[in-house]
């Protein structure tokens, strides 16, 4: 059950991304271009995504267990070092470069070509490094 | 500046941000866990048993999303920015900086912001701020 949950709330995330416009990094880069032609969608993204996150972190907050039994798992850390500030710099200008942040360049494993494929194995070789400096 | 109404898709962007958010909401009440998608894979590449289960369910999901939606309709149209050697450079960025950073746009863009966190609104502020001057530089200074 909990794997199967987790297994269609993962498809449900993807389908999300697709229909969203973020798995096109030539729209995710035309949102990121601020001083050219502007396509403002993807803050409707982040907005849309808020809108109905927000008052289930609300409530999760609140809460100890998960409606099936497992603890909830909040991020404990408040510390606003470095790591943090250096890291999403990092991770934005990666970002710039090719369009892709993890979850649409996952998404895009059977679909997109060889972009995103070279994009996810360094991606991980990234996340392994990084683990170093953590 | 000037807005690209023709690329504009304030619809489908909206209700792929709602399902976004309903599969964040859903993984947080159902099974307690964050839907940050390099915290996800940085965990599976740790091998910690208790934890590798789930995580591989959900990006399984994930990396089986274009066949559901491809079934229901034709997969919108996608095309990459620039070659090969750069989309590697960028993704080795994208797997540092989320790592050290702890988050990406799900984690701190979508799931921090909904709980309030301030350092992940530190984060989103910043990787967006540095996207927006990496593409500036790109297109409008060094093209």
């Amino acid at each position: 059950m909990y794997f199967l949950s987790t297994f269609l709330i993962g498809l449900l995330f993807g389908v999300g991304l697709i229909l969203s416009g973020m798995t096109n990094p030539a729209k995710v880069i035309g949102f990121l271009d601020l001083s050219g032609h502007w396509d403002p969608s993807l803050a409707l993204v982040m907005g849309g995504a808020i809108l109905v996150a927000f008052p289930a972190f609300q409530l999760a907050k609140k809460r100890s267990k998960s409606l099936l039994g497992n603890e909830i798992q909040l991020p404990k850390k408040t510390t606003i070092d470095r790591k943090l500030t250096i890291g999403a710099v990092i991770f934005g200008i990666g970002w710039g470069l090719g369009g892709y942040c993890p979850g649409p360049a996952v998404t895009s494993l059977i679909s997109g070509g060889m972009s995103p494929f070279i994009f996810t194995i360094t991606m991980l070789i990234g996340l392994l490094i990084g683990r170093k400096y953590q | 500046m000037s807005i690209d109404w023709n690329a504009f898709t304030p619809w489908s962007s909206l209700a792929g941000g709602l399902l976004i958010g309903l599969s964040a909401a859903a993984l947080i009440l159902l099974n307690g866990r964050i839907a940050g998608i390099s915290g996800i894979l940085g965990g599976l590449l740790q091998f910690r048993s208790l934890e590798t289960g789930w995580r591989l369910a959900f990006i399984t999901g994930l990396i089986l999303a274009p066949l559901l939606y491809g079934s229901f309709t034709t997969l919108p149209s996608v095309i990459n920015v620039g070659d090969l050697s750069t989309l590697a450079i960028a993704g080795l960025l994208v797997g540092f900086g989320t790592s050290l950073g702890n988050g990406c746009t799900s984690g701190h863009g979508v799931c921090g912001l909904s709980r309030l966190s301030l350092r992940s609104l530190i984060a989103t502020l910043l990787f967006m701020g540095s996207g927006f001057l990496t593409v500036f530089l790109l297109r409008h200074v060094f093209s």
